[in-house]
């Protein structure tokens, strides 16, 4: 990949990053509140159903990181088993599509529905 | 008299370590030792050195692992239980025992731009640069590399990507980006950008850590990233 | 030509690359995994509920605060990587990494208690 193509995939990365670092934080201060006291569906369901901020929340979230991690993947995939070239590419998008399409499903299943 | 086991490398890209024992002395520096060597012992070891007094670079080897000068490595900093393993510096094409060839890193110093590019003559003024510039500075941080090739055989990807061009031509890349009598910047970006470019560096800092001159391209790659990152936002790239 | 060994490995920020990587490459393995449990919830409560009657087991349990420790972790290493390379260059390298762990640790931490 050109200098052009290289820097733009960099930006993204880092991009994403930035984004993911606050989701994640959000995230995992959130689990730690819900774990308190065990896990349950009707409690989980119960809050996130129909939660529209949710819903917006997640799926930034999901698409930021179907974008991070085969972008991050790339680089290891290249430097450790010597996969370069379109056939590296194309896998990863194809990765990016799995984590987008489980992602997006998961988060319909969790915040979709009426409230 | 104390003495040292020393191992060192035998034969090129096939080869083994031959064992010596040198006699320790105070003071005594890895290059000392197999100066020893090949004066004493066995005058058929192929080695490399000029200064001897840490300006040349050209004695760099690989000692204990570590790439160093070695007329700049005292024994007793490294010497573990009083045995040393010198083979030749890591990365690079072997010719024979202790010698490398150098042609890989300065080639890719030539392909990473690493060369001035001006637009005046001797018939122009001087440039003006101020040395508290800003910019000056980067370039005065970066640029007492000696080309010696430690950087480039401690760093990690350098063998994980055969094709990256390695720590000091992208500091030498950066030195050169920084200097404001330079007109070549493009191309340079452009040549530093792609697949085995700056982006290959991932701060393992090896280069850094190693540095007989205490430089860091760690942070002249860094300077190389965010100048391709401006460049590609604004369309110059 | 000679490559180097772990001799040559043993400084700080080798470290931090190296537990980044690591990071990211069992993230982005279990992130598909994460999806496709969550989207079980789409079958239902009484199915997420006993997929989550299989989270109370220890191993599991273990396994979540594995994730979480390399989820922090991982965003540490991210944080150091975005001060290293848009920051004016200093000199506490080291100790940016050593923080990165701290903080990593940090989260595991609260996660477990959480626990």
């Amino acid at each position: 990949m050109n200098a052009r193509g290289e820097t733009l995939l960099w930006l993204v990365q880092r991009a994403s990053a930035a984004v993911l670092a606050f989701c994640v934080l959000v995230h995992l201060a959130t689990i730690i509140v819900a774990v308190q006291g065990g896990l349950s569906a009707a409690e989980i369901l119960g809050r996130t159903r129909g939660n529209v901020a949710g819903l917006v929340f997640y799926t930034t979230f999901v698409i930021a990181a179907a974008v991070h991690a085969p972008i991050g993947l790339r680089a290891t995939l290249g430097e450790w088993l010597g996969w370069r070239g379109a056939s590296r590419d194309v896998a990863l998008v194809l990765f990016a599509a799995l984590l987008a399409g489980l992602g997006l499903r998961a988060v319909a299943g969790v915040f979709g529905g009426a409230a | 008299m104390a003495s040292l086991r020393v191992k060192v490398w035998r034969g090129a890209a096939q080869g083994a370590f031959q064992r010596f024992e040198v006699p320790r002395h105070e003071s005594q520096t890895v290059l000392d030792v197999i100066t020893y060597i090949q004066r004493h012992l066995d005058a058929s070891l192929a080695y490399r050195f000029a200064c001897r007094v840490g300006m040349c670079g050209s004695c760099a080897m690989t000692v204990n692992g570590v790439a160093r000068w070695t007329c700049r490595t005292h024994v007793d900093a490294v010497a573990e239980g009083g045995a040393l393993e010198v083979a030749p510096l890591g990365h690079l094409p072997v010719i024979r025992d202790l010698v490398t060839d150098m042609a890989p890193f300065f080639d890719k110093w030539a392909r990473a731009r690493g060369q001035f590019q001006g637009a005046r003559s001797r018939h122009d003024d001087f440039a003006r640069i101020a040395p508290d510039d800003p910019d000056r500075r980067q370039v005065d941080a970066g640029i007492e590399c000696i080309g010696c090739g430690v950087c480039y055989a401690a760093c990690d990807l350098v063998a994980w990507n055969p094709a990256y061009l390695g720590p000091a031509a992208l500091n030498r890349a950066w030195t050169l980006a920084c200097d404001a009598r330079d007109v070549g910047n493009r191309e340079r970006l452009r040549a530093v950008g792609g697949d085995a470019g700056c982006h290959a560096c991932h701060t393992q800092m090896g280069c850094t850590e190693r540095c007989p001159k205490k430089l860091s391209p760690t942070a002249g790659i860094a300077g190389l990233k965010r100048a391709l990152a401006h460049a590609a936002l604004k369309g110059t790239l | 030509m000679r490559r180097n060994d772990l001799r040559a490995r043993r400084h700080p920020a080798y470290g931090a690359f190296l537990v980044h990587r690591l990071s990211g490459i069992l993230l982005a393995l279990f992130l598909p995994v994460h999806f496709w449990a969550l989207s079980q919830s789409l079958q239902g409560a009484a199915q997420f509920d006993r997929f989550l009657a299989w989270t109370t087991l220890p191993a599991v349990k273990f396994a979540e605060w594995g994730i979480v420790v390399l989820l922090a972790a991982h965003l540490a290493g991210g944080l150091r990587l975005l001060v290293l390379e848009f920051l004016p260059w200093r000199d506490w390298q080291k100790r940016l990494a050593a923080a990165a762990a701290a903080l990593a640790l940090a989260v595991g931490l609260a996660f477990a208690l959480a626990l």
